[in-house]
């Protein structure tokens, strides 16, 4: 069983196991799933005048607890049920990255872009810093991020989930085609 | 008065149980790594497809028929999904449009961001912080940009 689990996924399997949150959400307490609200409770949390931030963020509190668990469930899910392998993508995929000089297929991701010691360098400030603060002010400019959008606003047959989602893979095949040649 | 405290807390708890169900499944099924995201937007797979895919029909068909049974929450109360605003739609392709790049660039989006803070990529902590400024910058910017 310890032996199942400690290999990576399948998609069939994992999918259905996200998806069913959606329901076990509302279910439990009408909530609706989307990870991204949470970023903006934590700026209500700051002492800001900002009209948008002016509301209660404990009242997102089972938010940011579904938030916290989701760190350790990374730490249990790599330290209990881990395995060492590199992540198994393609040939295709691993062959036009070494074209645009990523070396290092080890971990979850690559080390040249996303460590400490990288972290001040062009690339590692464009990737880490200028893409972190893109999903932040894109997903609270959208009205949601993969979870709200893509996952509980289709699943609601949301049209403007659905132009999000357009825009979503729009602007992430910009960055992988256009962004990355000209960054690495 | 102090008897409700505890109370509230122990409601969270079947949330944190959840988020760390998420953190798991997100790490096993690596969702949370940059390499299947570049993957994805190359067209190279059909894992993230897959994922993404299966996680909406499971959702849609349990959402559908919460919505056409009129259950009740474990509160007692009607679930109700507020629809989304169209309005004039800008918000949505333009927003989605500025959350791909940064998506494809981190490869990670806000939840995975925090996953693999668990899973020792301790730097994402930076792309958090970073997320949480470009969300700070959004809610000042916001009477100004289209939406």
């Amino acid at each position: 069983m310890i032996e199942f689990i400690s290999q990576p996924w399948p998609w069939y399997v994992a999918g259905p196991l996200i998806g069913i949150v959606v329901p076990a959400l509302l279910l439990l307490g009408g909530k609706q799933f989307g990870i991204s609200e949470n970023l903006r409770h934590m700026c209500a949390m700051l002492p800001t005048k900002v009209e948008f931030f002016q509301y209660d963020w404990k009242s997102g509190l089972w938010n940011l607890t579904l938030l916290f668990g989701i760190v350790i469930g990374g730490w249990i899910g790599t330290n209990w049920l881990g395995n060492s392998d590199p992540i198994a993508i393609s040939e295709a995929t691993r062959i036009d990255l070494l074209a645009l000089g990523i070396t290092d297929f080890s971990g979850l991701v690559p080390s040249e872009l996303f460590s400490w010691e990288n972290l001040s360098s062009g690339p590692g400030l464009i990737f880490i810093v200028l893409g972190g603060f893109l999903v932040g002010f894109g997903t609270r400019y959208a009205g949601g991020c993969t979870s709200g959008h893509a996952i509980s606003g289709l699943a609601n047959l949301q049209l403007p989930s659905l132009l999000a989602v357009i825009g979503f893979f729009a602007g992430g095949l910009i960055a992988t085609f256009f962004l990355l040649p000209l960054i690495l | 008065m102090n008897s409700k405290k505890p109370q509230g807390l122990f409601h969270l708890l079947p949330y944190l149980l959840i988020g760390v169900y998420f953190g798991i499944v997100f790490t096993k099924s690596e969702v949370i790594s940059w390499f299947r995201i570049q993957e994805m937007f190359r067209f190279q797979s059909f894992h993230m497809y897959g994922i993404i895919g299966s996680a909406v029909v499971v959702a849609l068909l349990s959402v559908q028929w919460i919505k056409r049974t009129n259950k009740r929450d474990l509160d007692g109360e009607v679930i109700t999904i507020p629809p989304k605003e169209m309005g004039s739609g800008t918000r949505y392709w333009m927003g989605g449009t500025i959350f791909g790049l940064g998506w494809a660039l981190t490869g990670a989006c806000p939840g995975p961001m925090f996953a693999l803070v668990g899973n020792g990529i301790t730097v994402m902590t930076v792309a958090i912080l970073s997320a949480v400024a470009g969300t700070f910058t959004y809610g000042v910017l916001r009477s100004k940009l289209p939406h």
